[in-house]
């Protein structure tokens, strides 16, 4: 059975260390899509629509084709179809500079015959109100409803209620690198794309196939990406277009977002909004639970959201629908459904245990099944002080007052079969891993060398790692759900030992040894049965002549394991005068298995935070009712957190088993419910809909006063 | 197309002459002209600092500037900060603190950084804060960063 060897053997695994394209990252050499300049390259731009929903009557592209220095002008909708999101795609224009792109832009005239629109969740619900889709009836979806025990018997046995409704509104992934692609066509079948992505291969076959060409002679470069947080899959409209763009021209076209259409268009977290009645037994058993929610996703489906979670109820009805609104598409966002719905049922819990008259850790301990979270609720509240917390919340009188609450979460992140890859050993001694997948910025390079580097007893410098590129062919899946890790280190540590296997085979007579007595050392090769008999690395592979070993691995599901429980702690404190909220600190205590590289493993824990962090007091997207728009599409106005915000984080790496697990996403899942939590704890009053803003807090204490 | 101005002005010491639109920005000239790509595009409206240099000592985010007025002025970017055989105590502090992850805001962040140094050698944790509020990063969670830049604090005024 495959396995990752006992801690007290390993050199590197599970070690801290340093990203390996760091240094080019802090020099400003690394080039993201955004950075290609090739030859006589085109800047492609799009028009978009300001109209939320219209019929398109006429489009008229003379004027900017006119213009000097634009190379191509292109409709991305016919006339007599429909716009129904402002962002949504009309024209493109490649240009020869971003300019004059821009100039173009403005040259194109659009007839559009405008309808009633809805932006809002609310209005869309209403009786009457203007239908967006002709796929369902009225704008709501056919209800997903999910039935476990009997709720009636349950809330019979309950003896205490909760009955509330909990909000999270549109939150946008705000990826400091926009979308975009440079697109070059090297001759008429062989096509060359730069695409900031979450998935080389899968924005690979989407081009193959869109423009009807064999798989292998499409490239998809993703050298360095800023950027995805699950909206950066396919590669959209933009990148077809940056792809036809560069067809129609002949020359290279770089066609990036602007921050405005990264707000409309690429994607957002759906919103959420549950009506909830939940009871409990007077020992502390969550004992029913009855949901119905609905939550948008712009224009399409997939609002879905968690609930219950986490917590084991036996009797639970939950009814979810979808609602369609004029804007754009909901895309994955980190974790998707679930910091919504931990968001909701952190704060029942903490309901129904103020009910009870039980502690919320202990009211979570009972109804719990989870093992690993039943350990990290202990260290996560000696870690935070809990006994510090206000047993009366709310209680005292000075102006700032401080709470602390507590929130859980569960993800999966167990990777899967796909990866192929290849470890080459060099007769120089130089060694190289190879493999399709891409490092949206988690730090997989750095994790396959270090891989690499323990199996071959070298540095992780000493290993060049090639990935985020389409050729030579070797694929992997996107890097979504958490999978990059366990999909891709199994693999690599498998070829890696199958490479070692060869070597030993080639240098075993040399040593005059059975190969299965062979070892590394530190940059040696040595016979475990007679420590003398040692060569260099560089000797052994001396020995391939004119020769290299290249050899591929499997995904040995012992390698990995799925299943990462996460509970975070938060202290804030609350000024009450002004309603001002700051989060003092975070105790993320986060089972991330076993964790390859400790240090960029806690990084991706402290994102994680932070996200959740924005999520809980500062985001949202405001869409206006009258025009349609967002109000928001800034980075002025859509406030994410910064420097200012952010609390002390204390990411306890926690260590249950040494298997592989993926962690990019379970991190943002608490730490909603945690702060909402804590800030109860503090004022007294609980505030349902996110994000907690100074004019909530002041509302819901003046409601108190 | 827009007539151009010639430019003159002075970029990480050596003196460069560019020819620009009135309307391009400064950022613009770097990236598109001069293929001095390490200051980014986040926002292009002064709002996430992905584009900070420093411009005659003064930091200045590169997306509201005009290409224009950098004539007879001296530009600081990311690619002059290392000497060719060392990286600067902030980039050093940002590998070794782990301060990034995708990397995008680094240089912004990196030169936002070194103006503060430049001013103030000794500055406190929440002098830091304060400066670097105008550098946004949606992926380390700040924390990394701040301590970076506290040790090369450290470093650069010992
Ligand atoms: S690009 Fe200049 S501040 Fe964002
Ligand atoms: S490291 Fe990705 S935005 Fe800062």
């Amino acid at each position: 059975m495959a396995s990752w060897g006992e801690a007290s053997e390993s050199r590197l695994i599970g070690k801290r260390v340093t990203r390996l394209s760091g240094k080019d990252k802090v020099t400003g050499k690394a080039k993201y899509t955004f950075d290609i300049n090739e030859p006589g390259m085109l800047y492609g731009r799009i028009l978009r629509s300001e109209t939320a929903h219209a019929t398109v009557i006429g489009i008229d592209l003379s004027e900017a084709e006119a213009l000097p220095g634009v190379k191509a002008v292109i409709p991305l909708i016919e006339v007599g179809n429909k716009l129904r999101y402002q962002g949504q795609e009309i024209a493109a224009v490649a240009a020869e500079t971003d300019d004059i792109a821009k100039d173009a832009i403005r040259r194109i005239h659009v007839d559009l015959e405008e309808l009633p629109h809805v932006v809002t969740e609310d209005d869309a619900m209403v009786e009457g109100a203007p239908q967006i889709r002709e796929d369902w009836a009225g704008n709501q979806s056919e209800p997903n409803v999910r039935e476990d025990g009997d709720i009636n018997a349950g809330f019979d046995e309950a003896a205490v209620e909760v009955e509330a409704t909990y909000h999270t509104p549109v939150q946008t992934h705000v990826c400091l690198e926009t979308h975009g692609h440079v697109a070059k066509w090297e001759d008429e079948q062989n096509l060359t794309v730069w695409a900031s992505t979450q998935g080389v291969f899968g924005v690979r076959n989407d081009f193959a196939q869109h423009f009807e060409l064999p798989a292998n002679q499409v490239r998809v470069i993703t050298e360095h990406m800023g950027g995805g947080f699950g909206s950066k899959f396919g590669p959209g409209i933009e990148g077809r277009t940056a792809v036809e763009l560069a067809r129609i021209t002949g020359k290279a076209v770089k066609l990036m977002l602007t921050r405005k259409a990264e707000h409309l268009v690429a994607g957002n977290r759906p919103s959420m909004t549950q009506q909830v009645r939940a009871g409990a037994t007077s020992d502390g058993r969550l004992i029913a639970y009855d949901m119905k929610g609905y939550g948008t996703g712009g224009i399409s489906s997939g609002a879905g959201f968690t609930g219950p979670y986490v917590y084991h109820v036996p009797n639970s009805r939950a009814e979810r629908v979808n609602v369609a609104v004029n804007a754009g598409n909901q895309r994955a966002m980190r974790a998707p459904g679930h910091p919504q719905g931990a968001f909701a049922m952190d704060s029942l819990m903490d309901e129904l245990a103020e009910k009870l008259g039980m502690d919320p850790v202990e009211f979570r301990r009972i109804n719990d099944p989870n093992e690993v979270r039943q350990a990290q609720y202990t260290l996560g509240a000696q870690e935070i002080g809990w006994h510090r917390r206000n047993t009366v919340p709310g209680a005292g009188t000075s102006v700032k007052k401080r709470g602390m609450g507590v929130g859980s979460g569960q993800w999966g992140g167990g990777g899967g079969r796909g990866t192929e890859a290849r470890v080459t050993i060099n007769a120089d001694g130089t060694v190289e891993a190879v493999t399709g997948t891409q490092d949206i910025g988690t730090g997989i390079r750095t994790v396959i060398a270090m891989i690499v580097a323990e199996e071959f007893g070298l540095e992780t410098t000493d290993v060049r790692v090639k990935v985020g590129d389409s050729q030579p062919g070797l694929p992997s899946g996107g890097s979504g759900g958490s999978q990059t890790t366990p999909s891709v280190a199994p693999v690599i540590k498998t070829a890696a030992a199958a490479a070692k296997q060869k070597l030993f085979e080639r240098i075993a007579p040399l040593l005059d040894a059975p190969v299965g007595d062979l070892r590394v050392g530190t940059g040696t090769i040595y016979v475990v049965s007679d420590r003398t008999k040692t060569i260099t690395w560089k000797q052994a592979t001396g020995q391939l002549g004119m020769e290299s070993i290249s050899e591929g691995g499997t995904w040995e599901e012992d390698l990995r394991q799925n299943g990462a429980a996460g509970t975070q702690f938060a202290e804030v404190e609350i000024d009450t005068q002004t309603g001002a909220i700051r989060v003092i600190k975070i105790v993320a205590v986060q089972d991330c298995g076993l964790a390859i590289n400790r240090l960029t493993t806690e990084s991706q824990v402290n994102g994680g935070v932070i996200m959740g962090l924005g999520q809980a007091i500062l985001e949202e997207r405001f869409m206006d009712p009258v025009t349609g728009r967002m109000l928001n599409a800034n980075l002025e106005d859509y406030k994410v957190p910064g420097t200012l915000e952010i609390p002390e984080i204390k990411s306890i790496v926690f260590d249950t088993h040494r298997k592989v697990t993926g962690v990019g996403e379970p991190p943002c899942i608490p730490t909603p419910g945690a702060i909402a939590n804590a800030v109860y704890n503090a004022i007294g009053v609980r505030i349902r809909s996110l994000p907690i803003t100074p004019d909530k807090i002041l509302d819901a204490l003046a409601e108190k006063a | 197309m827009a007539r151009k101005s010639h430019v003159q002005t002075t970029i990480n010491g050596e003196t460069v002459e560019f020819l620009c639109e009135s309307r391009q920005s400064l950022l613009e000239v770097l990236r598109d002209e001069l293929y001095l790509t390490g200051a980014k595009e986040g926002c292009n409206n002064g709002n996430c600092g992905a584009c900070s240099v420093i411009l005659d000592g003064r930091l200045v985010n590169s997306c509201l500037v005009l290409g224009v007025e950098t004539e007879g002025k001296s530009v600081e970017t990311i690619e002059g900060l290392a000497d060719p055989d060392k990286l600067h105590p902030i980039q050093d502090a940002f590998l070794e603190n782990a301060a990034l992850q995708c990397g995008i805001c680094t240089p912004g962040f990196i030169m936002s950084a070194k103006a503060l140094l430049d001013s103030n050698p000794n500055p406190t944790e929440h002098e830091i804060r304060y400066w670097l509020a105008g550098n946004l990063c949606r992926c380390t969670g700040y924390d990394k960063i701040v301590k970076a830049v506290m040790d090369a604090a450290k470093e650069t005024s010992a």
